[in-house]
């Protein structure tokens, strides 16, 4: 029985004050997130330089996509072309060994046969890396891997392995590359390594009892059971990764000898930021790298958010919608067709 | 048939060492540099440049960082640890709070009440969850110089309020977890909404709040990007920890290379102490958010 109280409570609507408290994030959103969106549409079309507040149109996309004209145009166009590729480049050496990695400890520390000590203590130890400030670990290994034969990681190559001249971590195209996808995968696999286990720890455990039963070797297990079944969560992973990948700046940013920029090191990100802290800004290519920046993202992101969808709301509609059609033939059945 | 029993066993111990030694070869990995830049903050310049790396801390430690906190009296070094910390602790502190606060207002206001909005509201937030800072940078900090906000802290702070993620993530723990009768209950007893938001929402939202907090904090104070977007005239009394480690990166008159790591120490010194204090709550609440049933 409900009381006279609670049937009066049920008749008033309260739907007004779920706008009331949505309203600051909405508010905020738009000031702070939404508007600083349109208006970065809107500087890619403007000039740059000197020219800055003048209607350039689509002049900024044409010089950054095709570089058709005099040398600064296309200095600026294989500018972008090469922060795209650099971008990319330190995206995927560090998101295959990272994906690779974290697969294969979160395989291990969720197989029950295997006998780890301390779990909780490698995942907090390797988690550790994530939390530390990235600016803060891009000064400190670019004081470890100092060029100089003075610096930590030199001096023992020279020291202990005999190693002639110091190696220039900072400034050789591949090596430097290599120390930035280091940084990276270090930075990020004990992160993946999580997600993944908490993925694997949400399959059936009766679907590997049974592989078990029918005398799977660990290898079938995972071929045959775990990766099919972790494949959602490793295209989600790489998604948010890539969309963190482009994002990357602190370390590409940072990891330079004084204001020196190492080119081969130069990310989309880098460009962006570089192009709007200079002395003559570039507001025009910056806020055009970022319009292009903006359709990557975005279209990698639906992917992210059409598999981030409620399922069991996808799966209940598609109920009902059988149960519908399963109606109707029976009325057809049931009444001849009529 | 014993004896297949026992190969089983052994192979099954034999790969269980090979797994353990792994994990203990990239546990020393991941603390390794770490290791290093505190037990480097700890000597002596010359005993660096001498004998390179070492994993014995030296005796320099209160030294070092006497010397550091007092970098700016010496030289012209940008580099001060009691200005940064201040500015640091300030900015975090401020938008972590508005983050949860505000994050648990609009997760509940999505939870309890019916309303029209709030399926498409809903959706709105998962779609910003994807867009990167980088993408609208651009416009943010132009505009901001338009309405004179750049070189304060307010867009560094106010934006706090609007953390789609954490929404996401409110909203997942309500669903699952706070019995809506209690805000009926409530209403019968006559408690204003906003009212019961705070005697009885907040409260019950407690444990994933926590969470929630801890990552604001860290990404707060990590944050690099925003703050030397926003600080456009870079006034050393306005810099944040990173931005004072980047001032003594590109400062090549500081040779000593204790004080150097000393710098580098302090200013990740909070993020290390809080992860140490609270690492266990740390990895669940990541594991937490990455399941996305």
């Amino acid at each position: 029985m409900k009381s006279s109280a609670q049937n009066r409570i049920r008749s008033i609507s309260y739907a007004k004050y779920g706008y009331f408290f949505i309203l600051p994030f909405f508010i905020v959103y738009f000031i702070f997130q939404l508007y600083p969106l349109f208006n970065t549409f809107r500087l890619s079309l403007y000039g740059n330089g000197n020219n800055t507040g003048a209607w350039v149109g689509l002049e900024n996309f044409e010089i950054l996509l095709f570089g058709e004209g005099n040398i600064a145009v296309r200095a600026q166009h294989q500018a972008i072309i090469k922060a795209f590729g650099n971008t990319l480049i330190l995206w995927f050496g560090n998101f295959i060994p990272q994906i690779c990695l974290s697969l294969l400890l979160a395989v291990w520390f969720t197989d029950l046969n295997l006998k780890i000590k301390g779990k909780t203590f490698f995942k907090v130890v390797m988690y550790l890396p994530n939390i530390v400030t990235a600016a803060s670990v891009a000064a400190l290994f670019l004081m470890l891997f100092s060029r100089t034969e003075y610096g930590p990681i030199n001096s023992l190559l020279m020291g202990t392995f005999g190693f002639d001249e110091p190696v220039n971590f900072i400034r050789d195209k591949w090596i430097s590359r290599g120390v930035v996808m280091f940084i990276q995968t270090w930075m990020w696999f004990g992160n993946t390594m999580i997600m993944l286990m908490a993925a694997i720890m949400g399959i059936s455990p009766s679907l590997f009892e049974a592989a078990d039963i029918d005398g799977a070797n660990s290898r079938q297990v995972f071929t045959k059971v775990t990766l099919p079944l972790l494949r959602p969560m490793v295209v989600y992973t790489m998604i948010t990764s890539m969309i963190g990948g482009l994002q990357m700046w602190d370390i590409p940013y940072l990891y330079k000898e004084g204001t020196n920029f190492n080119e081969d090191i130069k990310t989309i990100a880098v460009y962006i930021y570089n192009h709007f802290h200079s002395l003559n800004p570039n507001y025009g290519y910056s806020a055009a790298a970022s319009v292009l920046l903006f359709f990557v993202t975005s279209i990698l992101g639906s992917f992210c958010f059409a598999m981030n969808r409620d399922k069991d709301a996808a799966k209940r509609k598609k109920q009902i919608r059988e149960a519908k059609k399963r109606m109707k033939q029976q009325n057809k059945a049931t009444f001849g067709g009529f | 048939m014993n004896n297949k029993k026992d190969s089983y066993a052994a192979k099954v111990r034999a790969k269980s060492i090979g797994v353990m030694v792994v994990l203990i070869i990239l546990a020393v990995i991941c603390i390794l540099p770490i290791w290093i830049l505190f037990v480097n903050a700890s000597r002596e310049s010359q005993d660096i440049i001498d004998n390179g790396i070492s994993f014995i801390p030296g005796g320099h430690f209160i030294a070092n960082i006497k010397e550091t906190v007092h970098l700016n009296e010496i030289g012209k070094i940008t580099y001060d640890a009691f200005i940064g910390y201040r500015n640091s602790f300030f900015i975090t502190i401020c938008a972590t709070v508005l983050t949860v606060f505000f994050s648990s207002l609009t997760a509940y206001g999505l939870v309890v009440y019916d309303f029209k909005a709030s399926g498409p509201a809903y959706t709105i937030i998962l779609m910003v969850m994807m867009v990167p800072v980088q993408v609208t940078s651009v416009g943010f900090v132009q505009f901001m110089s338009d309405i004179k906000l750049t070189d304060t802290y307010i867009p560094l702070i106010v934006p706090a309020i609007a953390a789609p993620a954490v929404v996401f993530y409110m909203r997942q723990y309500m669903k699952s977890s706070f019995p809506l009768d209690i805000v009926e209950a409530a209403r019968i007893d006559g408690t204003g909404e906003f009212r019961t938001f705070l005697t009885i929402g907040l409260p019950m939202m407690k444990p994933a709040i926590g969470v929630q907090a801890i990552f604001a904090f860290i990404a707060n104070w990590n944050n690099f990007y925003t703050p030397s977007m926003i600080l456009v005239s870079r006034e050393p009394k306005q810099y944040t920890m990173p931005m004072m480690v980047q001032s003594i990166l590109s400062n090549d008159k500081l040779s000593d290379l204790g004080v150097r790591y000393t710098a580098i120490m302090l200013s990740i010194l909070p993020v290390m102490v809080i992860y140490i204090l609270l690492s266990r709550t740390i990895v669940e609440g990541v594991a937490e958010g990455g399941v996305k049933e």
